[in-house]
């Protein structure tokens, strides 16, 4: 999707420290001349369009519960029909296909480690599919805010 | 002193966004029992503890046209895995970082980094220049491109879900 010079700057600069004050986005309208108004507006459009998915924080995994990548080799026919029951289990925040004899990957979240465990087992009862677990030993970069490379994208 | 719940009740807010109103602070004082100045104080502490990493516009890669996503695994000698981890954290093009345990003998892997790109050739590309540059060859690893999104959004930690 292109985005207009306008939107592209609002993501240039505010992926990171939003301000925290009483009118953040006239905080913001300020600093790209534009009006309040103008700033909601855009962000509105953003998010129904899809672009962004929420504004607001990104919690730090290890700190705001716990959390675990999860992995199941799924039969090649069934791969659709094993992420689906995933989804449907509790605390699962992300789920995608990759090209592997581990074919679904998945992030169980949950309030503390033993309902982390708790959820993950009954999964993988349900599943029937041995799964692999992944906790993270030690995070070297785990911010997922990177620059966007407005070139590429033409 | 705002109460704990009320402070339970914000995060569970704030894991659904920041309303897009011209006092949101306010708004979500209102929702959770709390003046507009205690949600600010407890975000700005939040944001100091570390338990919230990065406050603004969360980006959906894929939609803008991020349609590669590689995770990169390796098999890294356990002595070796800080300093390449911390190698790999800097490279521009790698998104995250992980050391995760192995689960042998069906999982060798313990290295794990994410590069998202617009295309696979350029993906593939970037992975063999990293690889080059930092003499990887004798590091075995595989590349799992993500083919399929069947589930992406933030947390719910706080939330009963």
């Amino acid at each position: 999707m292109r985005l207009d010079p306008t939107d592209q700057q609002l993501i240039n600069h505010f992926q990171r420290h939003l301000p925290v004050c009483e009118r953040p986005y006239l905080d913001i309208s300020r600093q790209l001349d534009m009006s309040e108004q103008e700033v909601i507006e855009r962000l509105q459009s953003l998010q129904s369009r899809n672009v962004i998915s929420r504004v607001g924080p990104v919690f730090e995994h290890s700190r705001a519960g716990a959390s675990l990548l999860a992995a199941v080799a799924a039969p090649h026919e069934q791969v659709d029909q094993v992420a689906a029951r995933i989804n449907r289990a509790p605390g699962v925040n992300h789920n995608y296909a990759r090209e592997h004899d581990y074919n679904l990957w998945f992030v169980m979240t949950a309030p503390d480690n033993e309902q982390l465990d708790e959820r993950l087992d009954t999964l993988e009862n349900h599943l029937k599919l041995p799964m692999l677990r992944l906790p993270m030993v030690e995070g070297y970069h785990i911010d997922l805010a990177f620059d966007i490379d407005w070139e590429a994208l033409t | 002193m705002s109460s704990a719940w009320g402070l339970l009740r914000l995060r569970q807010q704030l894991e659904k966004g920041l309303p897009l109103v011209p006092r949101p602070y306010q708004a979500l004082g209102e929702r959770t029992g709390l003046s507009e100045q205690e949600v600010m104080n407890a975000i700005t502490q939040w944001q100091n503890d570390g338990l919230i990493k990065r406050f603004g516009l969360v980006v959906k890669h894929r939609t803008l046209g991020y349609t590669a996503n590689a995770m990169v695994v390796w098999d890294v000698p356990d002595e070796q895995v800080k300093a390449l981890g911390q190698t790999l954290a800097g490279v521009p093009f790698i998104t995250l970082c992980y050391q995760r345990p192995r689960q042998l003998p069906d999982w060798p892997y313990n290295l794990f980094c994410m590069i998202h790109g617009t295309d696979r050739t350029r993906v593939l590309a970037q992975l063999d220049s990293l690889i080059a540059d930092q003499n990887l060859q004798h590091i075995q690893h595989a590349v799992l491109f993500s083919n399929k999104t069947y589930r992406q959004r933030g947390g719910c930690y706080a939330s009963h879900d």
